[in-house]
């Protein structure tokens, strides 16, 4: 027995505090989603297999650019919160942190990456 | 709070000795087909710099992703992109109290599974 007040144990031990920050934006990243994923959808595949003066000509338009771009960017948002949840629930300790970092990186070079092929296309 | 064995106490959840229940397949689908998507979105990423680079490297991009291996890493991006939506949405409801029960939560589990093929059908179709 420990000469510990209840206070005193459960201190530190509760949330961290930023749960409800990062539950929040998985929702708002899912809802765009929900939106943004089927017009991809059906605007990016029949450019799949097209020839390429007829793909830049596609994106040139605002439509098709903006969706793409959009899509690239919220989907990669979302992406990067999602994947840190999976590598909290199965790996621990400094692999972890680490993995996180990276995994977040990786997703704002690939985000970054296709806004700038987007904007390339489409200007 | 009394001092309490935490030593030996079973923990939750007994994976090893849980009969596969529809719920917790498809939501552990949920978290794979998401995290896969991953390599989905890369490849459309690549597709589009390439595209944007030259007509050459745009017809490697493309025809890696038209090949056949590349059609079937597309085919089962689709259904995953789908099947990921449906299981999103489903949490969407689910965050408000809604559809929790056992029942429910089973019927949503098969109309996330048969709404995934039928979508994917669809696209393909249309697309």
């Amino acid at each position: 027995m420990r000469y510990l007040t209840d206070r005193k144990r459960a201190a530190g031990m509760g949330s961290a505090k930023t749960g409800t920050a990062h539950f929040w934006a998985m929702k708002v990243s899912s809802a765009a989603l929900l939106v943004l994923v089927p017009i991809f959808v059906f605007t990016f595949g029949p450019m799949l297999g097209e020839p390429h003066s007829e793909v830049t000509a596609y994106f040139a338009r605002p439509f098709p650019a903006l969706v793409a771009a959009l899509t690239v960017v919220v989907s990669f948002t979302h992406f990067k919160d999602g994947v840190q949840v999976l590598i909290e629930d199965y790996i621990h300790g400094t692999m972890q942190k680490v993995l996180i970092v990276a995994m977040i990186c990786l997703s704002y070079v690939a985000a970054a990456t296709g806004v700038f092929a987007i904007a390339r296309l489409a200007l | 709070m009394a001092d309490v064995n935490r030593g030996n106490r079973p923990l939750s959840p007994h994976l090893s000795i849980y009969r596969p229940q529809l719920t917790s397949m498809t939501s552990i689908l949920t978290r794979i087909t998401g995290n896969a998507l991953l390599i989905s979105a890369l490849l459309v990423v690549w597709w589009l710099l390439a595209a944007s680079t030259s007509a050459e490297y745009f017809a490697l991009a493309d025809s890696a992703l038209t090949s056949i291996f590349g059609k079937l890493v597309m085919l089962l991006s689709l259904w995953g992109l789908w099947y990921h939506s449906l299981a999103g949405l489903r949490h969407l409801i689910w965050d408000n109290g809604i559809g929790l029960g056992i029942q429910t939560a089973e019927k949503l589990g098969w109309a996330v599974i048969v709404g995934s093929f039928v979508l994917t059908i669809l696209t393909v179709a249309i697309v």
